[in-house]
């Protein structure tokens, strides 16, 4: 691709800003399409501070690459780079807190990792830390009160954590310029899973962590169905308007 | 002992004291509180207070709360397709606000002795109204412009009077709401204005939005004040601070020259500047539609409430295993886990 | 007062410090810690905090008001206790 290290450099961080950029991009919009429909008041307030700092994330991500709203809104499918499990859909709440387990897991053990190194990413890393680190804490409080509530609730709990396992691998897959231990992070997250579901009395998943497609999955633009979906409604008053400003 | 919310002090009948002397001691209280009104003082949960002020109260807060979460759905309806991240953001923080501002108002009706169970309970059931602007829909991006200019313009000019109140805790969660919602009715602004100057298609957009929301945003205020039957009571508890027709008046002056700066118009013929009154006057207003629409027959009435109901239905089972597993620690508080 | 079995808090909100933790408002959750989390959530958001306390609502026993008298009016006919009552001579400092 590139000649000179300079550019490889440049061009291996872009990959990594976009991927960790859509994985918030996603996530902040999935988490987005709750407004209104929370089981309670104050979860429709802790849902959207949780989206906006996703939100918050995606969008200096995506402004090292290049103009956040055309990354955004005139990529195809097939060009985004996020994770499958932040594409997921919501189901129910059980299956969102789920999501946001396995994420936001993820997703602390790497800004921490990111932010005590002094690569292109560091500085942002530092200040997303500490957002990420909330919603951990937001995801491990439901699932310890869901886990160990009431029968119907650790059914569904258990259901979405079984459901949501098979795209747990995809996280520890390296990424071409993120420079981060992987498989360190892979195991103090199966820790930190065990730990968790452990005391919210529900069970490790034992199925597969990666699909069986060879071809590979988000970080390679390949995505699940809904994804399509997802996109064609964020994007198309976007592209209704070419050249606008709004 | 009583907790600070939820009390009706000093109400119940003691035995052994006369209908004469329960007759005074009530006219004493009146006097007490009459004179509290009347030199600007708050009413404070815990006070005596009558019965109708009480009812008139939670009444007109419940609404309010209602309002502002029903008021969610039609801008969330475009939170998904916002055009442009920044208006995304924009967007999401200020519906998650309206959940906030439900979320106030619903404690302040609390400390009146009514929990916001039964409140949400008399809401789906469609005994408690909310307000009718929500039951229209939101067809274009540029309507969540027009509901940010027009329905919380209306909203503030409503709500900045009520910072003053008689009851105390309504007035508190009123300066709370009004201060947060300061950028609500600019964001509006500004989309719309990037709309208007935008491409034709987008200041067509704007402009059809506007013609929409103008009237419906007009009959905010409540209807004539000739034929609304709390204003006169509510003003004198201090509860309403004006009329609905001096209310939207004033609305009317702001939003004129407003438009004119969008560049766009306002849908009525009627609407000139009148020198002798130092007012605009304005067109007739279609009451029947309005009745209509509070009566049930507004496009979205239906969508609006049934929304409502399935997602309280759907977070039923969230909100009982929380409970249960509350009921489980309390002793223990914490879940194993060592704690700092 | 609940809402499906979830108790009502007091939210106190320290704005900086410095200064004592005032009373912000009020919310449901099922536990101190859920209602801490939703304290944060709900009346921080706009960095008005740095410090929060949540306390059951029924936790707090509040003076009647039918005890206003008693309670609060011995306190004021004693202006001594206001540095305010004490005549001093101009030009004496420090005091």
């Amino acid at each position: 691709m590139s000649s000179t290290p300079d550019t490889h450099e440049a061009a291996t961080s872009t990959g990594a800003a976009l991927a960790l950029g859509d994985d918030a991009l996603i996530l902040s919009h999935r988490l987005g399409e709750w407004a209104g429909s929370a089981p309670v008041l104050e979860e429709e307030v802790a849902l959207a501070n949780i989206a906006l700092d996703l939100l918050g994330q995606a969008r200096v991500l995506l402004s090292l690459v290049g103009d956040e709203d055309e990354l955004a809104y005139l990529r195809e499918e097939r060009s985004f780079r996020n994770v499958q499990l932040v594409e997921q859909p919501n189901g129910d709440f059980a299956h969102t807190i789920a999501r946001q387990l396995y994420f936001s897991t993820y997703q602390h053990l790497l800004y921490g990792q990111l932010a005590s190194g002094d690569g292109p990413f560091a500085g942002l890393a530092a200040k997303a830390v500490k957002e990420v680190a909330y919603h951990r804490d937001h995801a491990e409080h439901w699932t310890l009160r869901l886990g160990d509530g009431t029968t119907e609730s650790h059914e569904r709990m258990q259901r979405a954590c079984d459901a949501l396992w098979r795209y747990t691998g995809e996280l520890f897959q390296p990424v071409e310029g993120l420079d981060v231990d992987h498989a360190a992070m892979e195991s103090a997250w199966l820790a930190s899973m065990t730990d968790i579901l452990g005391r919210a009395t529900l069970t490790v998943p034992s199925g597969p962590r990666t699909g069986a497609w060879a071809a590979g999955a988000g970080r390679q633009g390949l995505h699940t169905e809904p994804f399509g979906r997802m996109i064609a409604e964020m994007q198309h008053l976007h592209r209704s308007h070419p050249g606008a400003t709004w | 002992m009583t907790a600070v919310t939820a009390d009706t002090a000093g109400t119940t009948g003691v035995p052994g004291v006369s209908d004469a002397a329960v007759a005074a001691e009530q006219a004493a209280h009146e006097a007490v509180f009459d004179a509290a009104v009347a030199a600007e003082e708050r009413i404070e949960p815990r006070d005596w207070m009558p019965e109708a002020y009480r009812a008139s109260l939670v009444r007109q807060i419940a609404q309010h709360a209602h309002s502002e979460i029903i008021g969610m759905q039609p801008e969330a309806n475009w939170i998904t397709r916002a055009p442009s991240l920044r208006r995304k953001a924009i967007l999401m923080a200020k519906v998650q606000d309206e959940a906030g501002h439900g979320l106030y108002l619903y404690s302040a009706a609390e400390t009146l002795g009514t929990s916001r169970d039964e409140l949400l309970d008399k809401l789906h059931s469609g005994r408690q109204k909310y307000s009718s602007i929500f039951n229209y829909p939101t067809l274009t991006w540029a309507d969540v412009g027009a509901i940010g200019w027009l329905v919380d313009g209306a909203a503030i000019t409503n709500q900045v009077p009520i910072c003053r109140c008689s009851y105390g805790p309504y007035a508190r969660a009123m300066v709370r709401v009004c201060k947060e919602e300061s950028f609500h009715q600019r964001q509006g602004f500004e989309a719309l204005l990037a709309l208007s100057q935008g491409t034709e298609a987008q200041h067509a957009m704007a402009q059809d939005a506007v013609d929409r929301w103008w009237w419906p945003s007009l009959m905010m205020f409540g209807p004539p004040d000739d034929e609304s039957t709390h204003t006169a009571q509510a003003m004198a508890w201090k509860i309403k601070r004006h009329t609905n027709d001096e209310l939207r008046q004033r609305f009317v002056d702001i939003a004129v020259p407003q438009a004119e700066a969008l560049g766009l118009t306002l849908p009525d013929p009627d609407l000139r500047w009148n020198e002798e009154r130092g007012h605009y006057d304005f067109g007739a207003i279609d009451w029947t539609e309005f009745w209509d629409v509070l009566k049930g027959n507004g496009p979205c009435n239906d969508q609006r409430l049934s929304k409502r109901r399935q997602a309280h239905e759907d977070g039923a089972w969230v909100r009982e295993a929380a409970a249960a597993h509350a009921e489980k620690h309390k002793h223990t508080g914490k879940h194993g886990e060592a704690q700092a | 007062m609940t809402s499906d079995g979830w108790p009502l808090w007091e939210v106190f909100v320290r704005s900086r410090r410095g200064l004592s933790h005032t009373h912000a408002g009020s919310l449901h959750a099922p536990d101190a810690e859920m209602a801490l989390r939703n304290a944060r959530d709900l009346y921080t958001r706009r960095s008005e905090g740095v410090s929060i306390w949540v306390v059951p609502s029924t936790e707090i026993t509040a003076s009647s008001p039918d005890e206003k008298d008693p309670f609060f009016e011995p306190a004021a006919d004693k202006p001594y206790r206001h540095p305010t009552f004490y005549d001093i001579p101009e030009g004496v400092k420090h005091l």
